[in-house]
């Protein structure tokens, strides 16, 4: 007994065990973050998450399922498939660039790149398309982007987002830098994501009722009655970043790939069902 | 302006719901551009008319405090096959009109 104390009493000093509990895995993340939520809306099936506010006030979801008979954001999909298969200058196309041929493949952004040793998100790789044969990029946050990634959303429909991170250590990196965009607090107001999104999620924020963050990227590209169009998920990023007066980051920059790495990794299991519209 | 209107009309006890989305600016003629600080000029639909057959149902008059890209939704009595025409004319001239059958 004596010897076990000692051998334990200097694992404890040398740092062989530590008593501090050691960080979570992002799976272990998944489970805790996935349960705090259907823990505080116990009446909300899990599914039904990917419709956030509407999932949780009756009122709200009615007014949306009247909005739904002409979606706000049926024409700029139907731009999007246009654009989709509107073959470049040298004559490739999107199909044949697009990761997976594009249709349907919302679900696998944003995923690592091993080789490229970052997060790639569905905007980067169509600008990496259009690039790469020669044509303008698109600009990173309305108009022709939100219109195609609008369409690719379509028609992934009822497809269930699955990204895991990678056993790479970049990989958890640019995962951890989301999180801790997420939990950080920021901006005059001084707010994280959490507190609006998770922890005081449901209430009403003035007018607006604060929507869960679990699931919440499943139905983007978003129609937004404020913007009168289409959006990607790192408009909003900016938006939000800029309602707590915080200076927002750029669209695509590293900060918001990694936010929304974080958050698409915590909807493992939820179904796409966008585009959608919001306030 | 064609194809500004999308028309959805249900029957049901003798009462048609007739719902409606017009594509249109809209512009109250109130609003500056951001670059130029010049006015926007006046733009938005002043008659809109729906008629069931040859009888009209419902005939409004517009402003500019009606909002872009209106939605519209309004009841009249009618029954399944009817044949509904929705017609707008702007401050513009500009018209376009749509027809559907009740379903």
């Amino acid at each position: 007994m004596r010897k076990f104390i000692f051998a334990v009493t200097t694992a404890l000093a040398v740092g062989l065990i530590s008593p501090v509990a050691t960080a979570s895995t992002p799976q272990q993340d998944v489970k805790a973050f996935q349960k705090y939520f259907t823990d505080r809306f116990p009446d909300v099936p899990k599914a039904d998450f990917i419709n956030g506010r509407y999932a949780l006030n009756k009122d709200l979801r009615s007014q949306w399922e009247n909005m739904e008979e002409f979606p706000l954001y049926e024409d700029a999909v139907d731009a999007g498939e246009k654009l989709f298969n509107t073959p470049f200058a040298n004559g490739k196309t999107f199909a044949g660039c697009l990761k997976d041929g594009g249709v349907g493949t919302r679900t696998e952004y944003p995923y690592f790149d091993k080789s490229r040793g970052d997060v790639v998100t569905l905007e980067g790789e169509i600008n990496r398309c259009l690039t790469e044969n020669g044509e303008k990029p698109y600009k990173w946050k309305k108009g022709k982007i939100a219109q195609l990634t609008g369409y690719i959303a379509y028609t992934s429909r009822g497809k269930k987002f699955d990204i895991e991170v990678p056993n790479d250590p970049r990989a958890l990196a640019i995962y951890e830098k989301g999180k801790k965009h997420f939990y950080m607090k920021r901006g005059q107001l001084n707010l994280a994501c959490a507190d609006c999104h998770q922890y005081n999620s449901g209430k009403m924020s003035r007018s607006e009722l604060l929507g869960p963050a679990f699931g919440d990227l499943s139905h983007f590209p978003v129609y937004r009655k404020k913007w009168s169009s289409l959006g990607t998920p790192h408009r909003r990023f900016g938006g939000c970043n800029k309602q707590v007066r915080a200076k927002p980051f750029k669209a695509q920059s590293d900060e918001y790939k990694a936010l929304e790495y974080f958050l698409t990794v915590m909807m493992q299991g939820l179904e796409a069902n966008g585009p959608s519209t919001r306030n | 302006m064609a194809k500004s209107i999308k028309l959805r009309a249900k029957a049901k006890k003798g009462i048609v719901t007739l719902k409606a989305l017009i594509n249109h600016p809209m512009e109250t003629g109130l609003r500056k551009n951001k670059k130029t600080g010049k006015l926007i000029p006046a733009h938005f639909i002043q008659e809109v008319t729906a008629k069931s057959g040859d009888k009209t149902v419902m005939s409004a008059v517009w402003g500019g405090a009606i909002s872009k890209n209106p939605y519209l939704s309004f009841k009249f009595s009618g029954s399944k096959g009817d044949s509904i025409t929705l017609s707008w004319v702007d401050n513009k001239g500009n018209s376009d009109s749509k027809t559907a059958k009740v379903k």
